[in-house]
């Protein structure tokens, strides 16, 4: 592999969750602390997009935004294009304009008192990028691009519909041409017909210009189509790593597979959907082990007191002891 | 058959603006039975949201209905005073809206926003309206509610801030919920949780709910009728099954087969042609007729109204018009 865009190593975040000092005196309350996540690592090569899935609450958001620099992490290093980023300085002015991010809320991303050619040329003129007139321009086209209308420039937010949005947010994040964009749900608020229009749009930026993507979705038919590889946290841990389209052929971890059992069915094959067994555990107190173990058909002895490493499989990589098994056996 | 429990008739919902009049909805007309789940579906800007509004009486002025009726058990709610409608907001109809934050206050926990609620459309003490509270929490999914019910949003994240909205909406027992993109956010094991605890509550309480997403998975299973709109008209409304596997509007059909699907091995998605037409530039006749393939004569003149077929489908397209299909150039 060439060397990649973005390397993450150990990335760690915990939030203090504890009630206030007060509360917690008279409650006699120790300190809580919630691990959003522990110790997660991949990489992403230039021009690939690699997507994060995962149960509401994994932590997905949180690696987005550490990725970023909207959050310092407790522990572990971001690496983007061979530069490591003192996460404590935040990320220095060169780079910060060769990423991106698409928010996973784009109302609340959008200044409800700025006008949505103000709101898109913003980047640009941040870092200085083009003359004034020139931003207008630019910011006319790109409403385009998404779908919307030049004459929308001089149109504030709460005029558009909540799908009209989400693609003002998506001509801002692309205004300053940035090599890398971080996607926190890109598409959740748009129908079928305009999120084939702005998938297909990110895939041809990512041809012509070798955009690099990391891809945050729920939404397993579009991160199916649209990622080269797929990390799966569970509980703010990564269990598995593949190749996109071997991941939905052949999972390797329990998690995977029961993720993928619940997909809805739009075929109307017949084939009940399973509900995801069991509940997502107090990310507060996770259980000892594999925190998945409560709920794992495959679970034994050993998973309750060991947490499981990745290690290699056939499509990526993955972290189960049951797999451990088969592999020593 | 039974009375609707919501029936909307003609909707017109217009906003001035400097340039003109913007009609969002135009004569929109749809029933939703008692225990029934009502999908609603169309384009980005089609008019899901602002139907929703009308409903509950939340349009932005200076938008307002300019037409027609909406009836809830019978009784007209469409001209009722604020405070008339404010008692039947929550209480009666409970909305979960399509952008989260805007509905829960930052500045108060999840415990204070949802007691609150309950006490004031349900006579209860504190203590049962926090047992209510982390009962519903648990219900719509979310871990260890008894202790997080003290948090604050922010400390949630995005699909969970969602389903706080949803226990939200339902916490003071509605006949109606309509629900605007409640499982956007969600990942499918959390929809499919929420999607149950949404079809129970029609089974249990004879409560109804307008389904509003741009998710036809969803809607294939959570819904048993689909109202299709374009360009704030009804295109096509009919039984889950038939609407998605033959779908009688051209409009449909092209939704149909935008789809990224978990076996299709193409590398582009079917994209329909065009894009749905401004507010302020709907062509004459059907509002569909620059991108549909299908387009004959009367489609630029003529309005097509919704047509009643057998087994309950209604649809609005000339091509099923048995009059005007004669003149269909090639079948
Ligand atoms: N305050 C407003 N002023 C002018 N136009 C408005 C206003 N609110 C909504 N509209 C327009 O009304 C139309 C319908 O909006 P609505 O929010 O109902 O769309 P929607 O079907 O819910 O779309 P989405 O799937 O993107 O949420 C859109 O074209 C929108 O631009
Ligand atoms: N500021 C915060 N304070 C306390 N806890 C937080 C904070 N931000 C996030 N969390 C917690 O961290 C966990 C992971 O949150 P995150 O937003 O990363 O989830 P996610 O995977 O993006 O979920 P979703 O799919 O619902 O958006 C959640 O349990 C959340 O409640
Ligand atoms: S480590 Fe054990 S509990 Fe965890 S996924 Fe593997 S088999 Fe299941
Ligand atoms: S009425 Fe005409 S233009 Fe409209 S959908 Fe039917 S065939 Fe197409
Ligand atoms: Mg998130
Ligand atoms: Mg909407």
């Amino acid at each position: 592999m060439a060397e990649p865009l973005l390397k993450i190593e150990g990335l760690t975040r915990r939030f203090d969750v504890s009630k206030p000092w007060l509360n917690r005196v008279i409650e006699r309350d120790e300190k809580q602390f919630l691990t959003a996540n522990a110790d997660v690592s991949f990489e992403i090569a230039k021009g690939e997009t690699f997507a994060l899935v995962g149960e509401s609450g994994s932590g997905k958001s949180t690696i987005a935004k550490m990725v970023v620099g909207l959050l310092p992490p407790s522990a572990g290093t971001i690496t983007f294009a061979g530069q490591t980023i003192d996460t404590a300085a935040g990320i220095p002015r060169s780079l910060r304009r060769r990423f991106q991010m698409i928010f996973q809320d784009p109302f609340a991303s959008l200044n409800p008192r700025w006008r949505v050619g103000e709101i898109i040329a913003e980047p640009i003129r941040t870092f200085g990028l083009m003359n004034p007139t020139d931003a207008r321009k630019e910011a006319a086209r790109l409403l385009e691009v998404v779908g919307l209308s030049a004459n929308d420039v001089t149109k504030f937010p709460h005029e558009f519909s909540g799908g009209q949005r989400q693609r003002i947010a998506i001509a801002r994040a692309l205004s300053s041409k940035p090599e890398f964009i971080v996607c926190d749900e890109p598409t959740s608020a748009l129908d079928v017909s305009v999120q084939a229009q702005i998938l297909n749009l990110m895939r041809d930026l990512q041809d012509e210009f070798g955009l690099t993507y990391l891809l945050i979705s729920h939404d397993l038919s579009v991160v199916r189509h649209m990622s080269t590889r797929i990390g799966v946290l569970y509980l703010g841990r990564l269990v598995e790593i593949a190749q996109a389209k071997k991941l939905f052929t052949e999972p390797q971890h329990p998690y995977t597979r029961m993720l993928l059992d619940a997909v809805p069915d739009l075929a109307l094959s017949g084939r009940r959907r399973r509900a995801v067994e069991g509940e997502i555990p107090n990310p507060i107190s996770p259980p000892p082990g594999c925190a998945f173990h409560p709920r794992c058909p495959l679970v034994h002895d050993r998973c309750k007191r060991e947490v499981p490493l990745p290690r290699p499989t056939p499509i990526g990589q993955a972290a189960c002891h049951a797999l451990d098994a088969v592999a020593t056996a | 058959m039974a009375d609707p429990l919501l029936s909307v008739r003609d909707l017109v919902v217009e906003f001035p603006t400097r340039r003109g009049t913007l009609r969002a909805l135009d004569r929109v007309s749809f029933d939703i039975m008692p225990g029934e789940v009502l999908g609603m579906v169309g384009e980005s800007g089609a008019g899901k949201s602002i139907t929703g509004a009308a409903i509950i009486g939340l349009i932005e002025p200076p938008g307002r209905i300019a037409a027609g009726e909406i009836r809830l058990k019978g009784e007209r709610i469409d001209n009722l005073r604020p405070e008339a409608l404010r008692k039947i907001r929550g209480k009666r109809i409970g909305m979960v809206f399509q952008d989260p934050l805007t509905s829960l206050n930052p500045l108060y926990t999840v415990a204070q926003q949802l007691i609150e609620t309950i006490r004031t459309h349900i006579d209860c003490s504190e203590a049962e309206a926090r047992k209510r509270a982390v009962a519903l929490l648990d219900r719509v999914g979310i871990p260890a509610a008894a202790r997080r019910i003290d948090d604050y949003p922010h400390h949630f994240s995005g699909g969970m801030r969602q389903r706080v909205v949803i226990a939200l909406a339902l916490c003071a027992e509605p006949e109606l919920v309509i629900a605007d993109e409640p499982t956007t956010a969600l990942d499918v094991s959390v929809q499919s949780q929420i999607i149950e605890v949404l079809k129970d509550i029609c089974a249990e309480r004879g409560a109804a709910v307008m389904l509003i997403t741009h998710d036809m998975g969803v809607i294939a299973e959570t819904a048993d009728r689909v109202a299709v709109l374009y360009a704030g008209r009804v295109a096509e409304i009919g039984p889950v099954r038939e609407v998605i596997t033959e779908a009688l509007h051209p409009y449909t059909r092209g939704l149909m087969g935008s789809i990224p699907t978990l076996t299709q091995e193409s590398d582009r998605l079917v994209q329909i042609p065009g894009a749905m037409p401004r507010l302020n530039a709907i062509p004459q006749g059907c509002a569909f007729n620059p991108r549909c393939e299908r387009a004959f004569a009367p489609c630029f003149t003529e309005r097509p109204e919704l047509l009643a077929l057998d087994g309950g489908r209604r649809v609005a397209c000339w091509l099923h018009d048995t009059a005007k299909a004669s003149e269909v150039p090639h079948g």
